[in-house]
């Protein structure tokens, strides 16, 4: 496994020591090798940390306006439904500015797939409240802490998508273990063959950690995951293809 | 047919496959039209959830390598601004078909040319500019929506039909000649899957400045041919003029009506319609200002047009302004009565 992933380029990335992105890239550049389909997939990248993905993966590749990846990813497998088209966000691209985009491509049963990465903060600008940001969590701001009575509840994504009927596979996962990076493995690959039988929209979300904005060691991070975030966000698959 | 309808038929006409679209108010005909013609044809209409996703529907197509077309009216225009930087930033080609209604705000259904600085100026963040044509009649609407998909693929740069609601709404017979040569274009950029060659990327990021820059002068200078080699207008009438009324789309056809009952009169009138508005035919203009003594635009907005033949007449030649707003469409008699003020004012 120490052998690089033919999907990832040689590029150095720019993430922080200790940021879940690195292990995401390598989870789905592995998927994508093992399904074979690197030359007929296309990734379309979200504004946030993970902007400059396509220096990272080896794939045609789009870069989407905040929020816009699902109807870009859209536009893109209406053209060429033989090709496998996925889109990679962040909890602000996803659950905020492109809530709208990310539903509506789920209720249309739009055959792509997500891979969402929930850290809970906004990175690349460097800490700010996400929605999917714990009660009581301290950020750029909310320095005294998420306060829900002025800031609202955290939102579960994988549990609203997983009522939509256009919705084929839903799961989450973490990135916090060995042990959890092996289900991210199965459950992403399980999102990239829903798409390629053509069952309908698949999303895995990834708790992932963000040392840095968290201002935690690496350790203490993943043990945040493990403890704070999964306690809201459980583990688990929300719906499964009735086919598979 | 309704000229939304034949948009529609001329889109389809020019090889456009895919349309993204959200409903809205004078330009419904487009979508409905699209919504079963084009999986005759083995195309997809998608109704999206908001004018914001259907511009980023038309991003995707395009980079793909599809012809594909969205179209609207004034609200969900301005909701589309972001994506349509966006795609003027990555060098697409698309066509946006704007169909205008009164604002500002949600204003109202009626015909409106308000639009015009949002159109012509950029509209969206950054410096660009669509490439913008303004039928007057839905016979030209039809040939300047596949000239429309030609000019887009030509130059990757979108491109905007804009009419208005009276002109999407008029029925009138339309032609459909034998089908014309589309622009093959070559889209070795689109992505289709990296097999066999080196990995496409379409983005518009670019955080070092010099490049940033760079990327900048690379659309200017596109958009610098585009202005040497893509002025279209029409002079009607211009010849012997002692007046020239400057307008377009809808009201240009409106003062085609005035200039003849002036004619009759004996009054030498003339019209000088852009049919470009960016690029406007500012020359067209400026050579016609050494002839005439009296300019009169006409339009459904406050003065937005005027000050693009103001910027090219000077002040060489007088110019007059005569304007409806919010729907108000200006009849014949309105402009008549006004070429008569301008040439009583003379004697």
């Amino acid at each position: 496994m120490s052998v690089r992933s033919k999907t990832l380029t040689s590029a150095r990335t720019h993430y922080c020591p200790g940021c879940g992105h690195g292990i995401i890239h390598r989870i789905v550049a592995d998927v994508i090798d093992e399904l074979g389909i690197r030359e007929k997939t296309v990734i379309v990248a979200p504004v946030g940390c993970a902007v400059f993905l396509y220096n990272y993966f080896d794939l045609d590749a789009y870069e989407a306006a905040h929020g816009r990846a699902p109807a870009i990813a859209t536009g893109c497998k209406r053209v060429h439904p033989e090709l496998v088209v996925f889109t990679y966000q962040g909890d602000g691209d996803l659950a905020a500015i492109g809530t709208a985009e990310a539903v509506h491509a789920a209720a249309r049963g739009e055959k792509i797939t997500t891979v969402f990465v929930n850290n809970a903060i906004y990175g690349m600008t460097a800490g700010q409240m996400a929605p999917t940001t714990l009660i009581g969590q301290k950020t750029t701001t909310t320095v005294e802490g998420r306060d829900p009575s002025k800031a609202g509840y955290p939102v579960r994504v994988c549990e609203m998508l997983a009522t939509l009927e256009g919705a084929a596979y839903i799961a989450r996962v973490s990135v916090s273990s060995p042990k959890n990076v092996a289900q991210a493995r199965k459950a992403i690959r399980k999102a990239f063959d829903t798409q390629i039988k053509g069952l309908g929209y698949s999303l895995v979300e990834v708790l992932s950690q963000c040392p840095t904005n968290w201002h935690m060691t690496p350790l203490e991070s993943v043990k945040w995951v493990d403890e704070k975030m999964t306690a809201y966000f459980p583990l688990g698959e929300f719906k499964v293809p009735k086919e598979a | 047919m309704a000229g939304n309808e034949a948009i529609a038929e001329a889109a389809v006409q020019a090889g456009c496959r895919y349309y993204f679209g959200y409903p809205i108010t004078p330009q419904n005909e487009i979508g409905e039209y699209l919504s079963w013609r084009l999986p005759e044809v083995g195309g997809i209409f998608l109704q999206a959830e908001s004018e914001i996703a259907a511009i980023y529907m038309v991003f995707g197509a395009a980079g793909a390598g599809a012809r594909a077309m969205t179209s609207s009216s004034s609200p969900g225009i301005s909701l589309m601004q972001e994506g349509i930087s966006y795609i003027a930033a990555a060098e697409l080609p698309c066509v946006i078909v704007n169909m205008m209604r009164g604002g500002p705000g949600l204003g109202g259904i009626h015909p409106s040319q308000s639009d015009y600085f949002q159109a012509t100026k950029g509209g969206g963040h950054g410096d660009y500019h669509m490439i913008v044509l303004a039928p007057s009649t839905g016979q030209e609407a039809v040939g300047l929506t596949m000239l429309a998909f030609d000019l887009a693929d030509k130059y990757r740069n979108p491109v905007m039909i804009l009419g208005d609601g009276n002109m999407g709404q008029m029925m009138e017979p339309i032609e459909f000649t034998s089908a014309k040569k589309h622009l093959a274009v070559k889209k070795d950029w689109a992505l289709t899957g990296a097999l066999g060659r080196t990995k496409n990327i379409i983005k518009t990021l670019y955080i070092d400045p010099v490049i940033l820059e760079k990327r900048n002068l690379i659309i200017q200078q596109k958009l610098r041919k585009i202005v040497e080699s893509e002025v279209r207008f029409e002079s009607y009438m211009t010849e012997d003029a002692d007046v020239v009324i400057a307008a377009y789309g809808t009201v240009a056809r409106i003062a085609k009506t005035a200039i003849k009952v002036l004619r009759e009169k004996g009054k030498k009138v003339g019209l000088l319609r852009p049919i470009s508005l960016y690029p406007f035919p500012y020359q067209a203009f400026t050579d016609e200002a050494k002839k005439v003594r009296d300019f009169l635009v006409v339009e459904m907005s406050m003065g937005q047009m005027l000050e693009d033949v103001k910027l090219a007449v000077c002040d060489r030649s007088r110019i007059h302004f005569y304007s409806r707003l919010g729907g108000m469409v200006p009849s014949y008699e309105e402009i008549i009565s006004q070429v008569e003020k301008i040439t009583e004012e003379v004697r």
